[in-house]
């Protein structure tokens, strides 16, 4: 048993008191161990996702309990890949607050950033249900106080909705979790997907209710339409590096709906059969569709963007709601593109208000700095909006070719395609008004401060868009491996085993602890 | 029994619903303190419920109650007063901010509601 798995989750949660404590008038020691912090944890996720790349499942069981009894960390390449993409993506992000000099703006920026990740890398590596749900509460009691960093009435209205809808959404999971355990008497999931089988066809009512409750609550989360409008304006008016960071959590969504939906409740499940997938493919082309509407319809960039996220969680829930191997395979590529890409366009957005003095979308004068942020913009749009060469591209091509075999494939092609066109025209509007336009406008001189981006804010930006450069061009390996991955989790008997069989306390009783 | 712990159940989540889509602050944080009262006795009922029964197993004893809802619902107490207490300041900042309680978007096009409302 290693002990490096637990190591994403200890190393925030002893860093964030530690920076509260000790560094708390230092805006300098602050950010050397937050980023200290943030390149070991990229060090950390690289070696796990190493790892496990040949298909070993690595576990550990806090305080030595076996697995139904103990809560368990469970790293496999799905959840490995997640917490390196979120690794990288702090790491970029953090450059660009401290760059864009936004975590001086207010108290405890770095310390909340730290708990954030704990929250969100928890998530992804635990194995136990209600643990899930308590790394969720992490997670978001420290997406509250980002949000409403540096403060501000808009953004504290904005929190107050955020807060509001994801305690509704907790108090949800909370039911779901509730039916589950009074239904199979576990909230271990590897356990769980053992005793859903013995449910027998008659009594299905509970566990069918509590199936459906959860997906609502990971959807919720993944900002799925009708469930979506905590979105807009809390991104909108968070802070563009916490936004930026953001984009990680709608995936978490998404991650909890593929481990939940393909090994507790798997399609050719006969208790639950056929009680999600039609819902999540209608509700995923709908909000595709209202995503990119929205694109086209913001009039602010910064709403743009967060729209332009609904979108793309809904490319990938429509490649998830397929629920087949390569349906997943791409919705897993495209994951890692679209955070990649939602990131670089909440920063590019950041740099335009820094910039500009204002994000609305009206021609106003040139902004400092202007050729790097709108070649940053052509390029984050063009991977937003799917366009070749870039990774979006070759994302919705595997969407389109996963949804090929499905009965709905007039209606995903053509809500693909079509959501595509108007994506491409609002940024397209968004680009020549913010950036063109610009040029033929005289200079106003009621705006407020203008700085053009630093240094380090633009290098930030310029390692995303590398990332997604690289993601492009490897996107054959990248494929390979989320296809590989996709097979093990449609056939979970690699990680039921190892979480189930492997010894710990209470399998050889000995009486010591408490 | 169990009747009456559904009834009650209900009934707070009814009444939490309902007060939720009140759509300002400080209702909508009590509707949400209900509904969460409401999953924690829910929580707690997922254990089956026992009258009179040791939540440890000892030998001699033929009936126990599940003790593991019971940290679950500890868990969820203090995490849903930690969430309440949070959600009471963030919205007490932005009322005195913006003397505004709505809770929906687009507080502009409300104010003017409520004018006329009022009037």
């Amino acid at each position: 048993m290693t002990h490096w798995l637990i190591a994403p989750i200890i190393l925030p949660a002893l860093l964030a008191p530690f920076i509260v404590l000790a560094a708390r008038y230092h805006i300098t020691i602050q950010r050397a161990f937050s980023l200290a912090g943030v390149v070991a944890q990229v060090v950390i996720a690289a070696a796990l996702a190493w790892h496990v790349s040949d298909g070993t499942v690595l576990l550990y069981q806090l305080g030595d309990w076996a697995a139904p009894f103990g809560i368990v960390l469970v790293g496999d390449q799905l959840s490995t890949m997640m917490v390196l993409l979120t690794a990288v993506l702090s790491l970029f992000v953090l450059l660009y607050a401290i760059g864009s000099g936004c975590d001086g703006m207010g108290q405890h920026f770095h310390p909340l950033f730290q708990f954030q990740l704990m929250g969100i890398l928890g998530a992804f590596l635990t194995g136990d249900l209600f643990n899930l749900f308590v790394f969720f509460e992490v997670l978001l009691i420290a997406s509250y106080g980002l949000m409403i960093h540096s403060g501000g009435n808009a953004r504290l209205q904005a929190g107050v909705q955020y807060v509001l809808f994801n305690l509704i959404g907790s108090t949800l999971f909370l039911f779901a979790l509730g039916a589950i355990y009074a239904e199979t008497g576990t909230l271990n999931m590897a356990d769980l997907a053992l005793r859903v089988t013995q449910i027998s066809p008659e009594e299905t009512v509970g566990i069918r209710i509590a199936a459906v409750l959860l997906l609502m609550v990971f959807a919720i989360k993944a900002a799925l339409v009708p469930l979506h409008f905590w979105l807009p304006s809390s991104y909108a008016e968070a802070p563009g590096p916490v936004a930026a960071l953001f984009a990680i959590m709608t995936k978490i969504g998404a991650y909890a709906i593929i481990r939940v939906y393909t090994m507790i409740f798997p399609p050719e499940l006969e208790a639950t059969a056929g009680l999600h997938g039609q819902w999540l493919l209608t509700a995923a082309l709908i909000s595709l569709a209202i995503g990119m509407i929205g694109v086209l319809a913001a009039r602010r960039l910064d709403r743009l963007v967060a729209y332009s996220v609904i979108g793309s969680m809904g490319m990938v829930m429509v490649s998830i709601a397929l629920f087949t191997p390569e349906g997943v395979a791409a919705a897993l590529y495209y994951i890692v593109h679209s955070t990649l890409a939602g990131a670089l366009l909440f920063l590019i957005a950041d740099m335009v208000r820094n910039a500009r003095g204002s994000v609305e979308l009206t021609a106003q004068a040139p902004m400092a700095g202007t050729a790097l942020v709108s070649g940053m913009f052509f390029v984050g749009a063009i991977a937003m909006a799917g366009l070749p060469p870039l990774s979006g591209f070759l994302g919705k091509l595997l969407v389109l070719d996963a949804g090929f075999g499905s009965d709905h494939v007039t209606w995903i092609w053509a809500v693909v395609l079509i959501s595509s066109l108007i994506s491409i025209l609002g940024f397209a509007r968004a680009g020549s008004v913010v950036f063109w336009k610009a040029h033929g406008t005289p200079a106003d001189e009621k705006t407020g401060t203008r700085t053009p981006p630093g240094t380090l804010s633009a290098f930030a930006a310029g390692g995303l868009v590398t990332l997604l450069i690289a993601h492009t061009v490897f996107a054959g390996q990248v494929h390979g491996y989320t296809t590989r991955m996709a097979a093990t989790l449609f056939a979970p008997d690699a990680y039921i085993a190892t979480v189930v069989e492997t010894p710990g306390k209470l399998s050889k009783p000995k009486k010591e602890e408490h | 029994m169990e009747l009456l712990v559904a009834i009650v159940i209900g009934v707070m989540t009814a009444g939490g619903i309902y007060l939720l889509l009140r759509l300002r602050t400080f209702p909508v944080i009590l509707g949400i303190s209900l509904l969460t009262y409401a999953v924690n006795v829910f929580l707690f009922t997922s254990g089956r419920l026992v009258i009179g029964a040791p939540p440890v197993l000892r030998d001699g004893m033929d009936s126990y109650t599940d003790p593991l809802p019971q940290a679950l619902v500890l868990t969820a107490i203090v995490i849903s007063f930690g969430m309440t207490a949070v959600v009471v300041m963030i919205g007490l900042g932005a009322f005195l901010g913006s003397d505004d309680d709505h809770v929906d978007d687009a507080p502009h096009e409300n104010e003017m509601h409520g004018v006329e409302e009022q009037s």
